[in-house]
C-alpha cells in the first residue's frame, strides 16, 4: 500500500488531498500518478517528493511509500 | 538550531529574545544577523486582504532541517532559529524569521541570507492570496520572480 497526497492548487484541481494504492509491480511516481488520474496528465513544474525528500519523477516506489505531488512551493 | 511552524501570529523580536535567552553561548558570539519577512497589503498590482499558507506538515520540517545541516557545514555557525507561519495571515502580520548567531559578522550575513532563499526554494509551503475584491489566487513561482527583479 503507498499513500498518495496532493497539496494547493493541485488538491483543489484534483478535489483530494489523499488517497491510498495496492500496487502489484513496479512503479515509478510518474506511473503510480498516470495509474490514479489516468485523465490528466501531470501538470508541468509539478514536483515530486517520496517519503518528504524531492525525487525525480522516475523515481521507483516502493509499498509504505508516501508520495506527494504538488506545485512550485512559495513560502517565506 | 530550531524550527518553528506556528499556526498563530508570532511576535519575532520576542522569538528572538526567548531564544537567545537560552543559549549557553555567553561571550562566544560576536554576530546576529536576523531576516523577518512580513506580509504585505499589495501583490502584483492587486490589493491583498489575507492570506492562507499551506505546508506540506513533516516534510517542512524536514526540508528546512536539512537546509540548517547544509548552512552548518558551509559556515561556521553557532545557532539558529527559523520560524515560519502556516494558516490565515492577515497584512502586517509577520511570516517568516530567519536568525543566524556565529562568531563574526561575514557567517552570520552568509548564512541567513542562504537559509532564507533556501527556505523560499524548498521549504513546501504554498499562499493563496484573498484580494479585496474578495477573489483568491494561489501566489505562483513566476509572480515572486518578477517581484524578486523589481528589487
Amino acid at each position: 500500500m503507498i499513500t498518495l497526497r496532493y497539496f494547493a492548487s493541485l488538491r483543489e484541481t484534483l478535489g483530494r488531498s489523499t488517497e491510498q494504492l495496492e500496487i502489484f509491480e513496479l512503479h515509478t511516481v510518474l506511473s503510480v500518478w498516470r495509474l490514479v488520474n489516468p485523465d490528466f496528465s501531470l501538470p508541468e513544474n509539478t514536483l515530486t517528493a517520496v517519503n518528504m525528500d524531492y525525487v525525480p519523477q522516475s523515481h521507483l516506489v516502493k509499498n509504505g511509500d508516501e508520495v506527494a505531488f504538488f506545485p512550485p512551493v512559495t513560502g517565506g | 538550531m530550531t524550527v518553528k511552524i506556528c499556526d498563530t501570529a508570532f511576535d519575532p523580536f520576542v522569538e528572538i529574545q526567548n531564544f537567545q535567552n537560552q543559549l549557553t553561548l555567553e561571550g562566544k558570539f560576536g554576530a546576529t544577523s536576523v531576516f523577518i519577512g512580513t506580509m504585505r497589503d499589495f501583490n502584483n498590482g492587486d490589493d491583498v486582504q489575507a492570506m492562507t499558507l499551506e505546508h506540506y506538515d513533516g516534510m517542512t520540517q524536514k526540508q528546512l532541517t536539512q537546509i540548517i545541516a547544509t548552512a552548518k557545514i558551509k559556515w561556521q555557525i553557532l545557532d539558529c532559529l527559523i520560524v515560519h507561519r502556516v494558516g490565515k495571515i492577515l497584512p502586517n502580520e509577520p511570516i517568516v524569521l530567519v536568525a543566524v548567531w556565529s562568531a563574526h559578522r561575514d557567517e552570520a550575513f552568509e548564512a541567513c541570507r542562504y537559509l532564507m532563499e533556501e527556505l523560499k526554494e524548498n521549504a513546501p509551503f504554498w499562499k493563496l492570496e484573498t484580494l479585496a475584491t474578495n477573489e483568491t489566487r494561489w501566489v505562483s513561482k513566476h509572480i515572486n520572480q518578477e517581484i524578486a527583479h523589481d528589487k
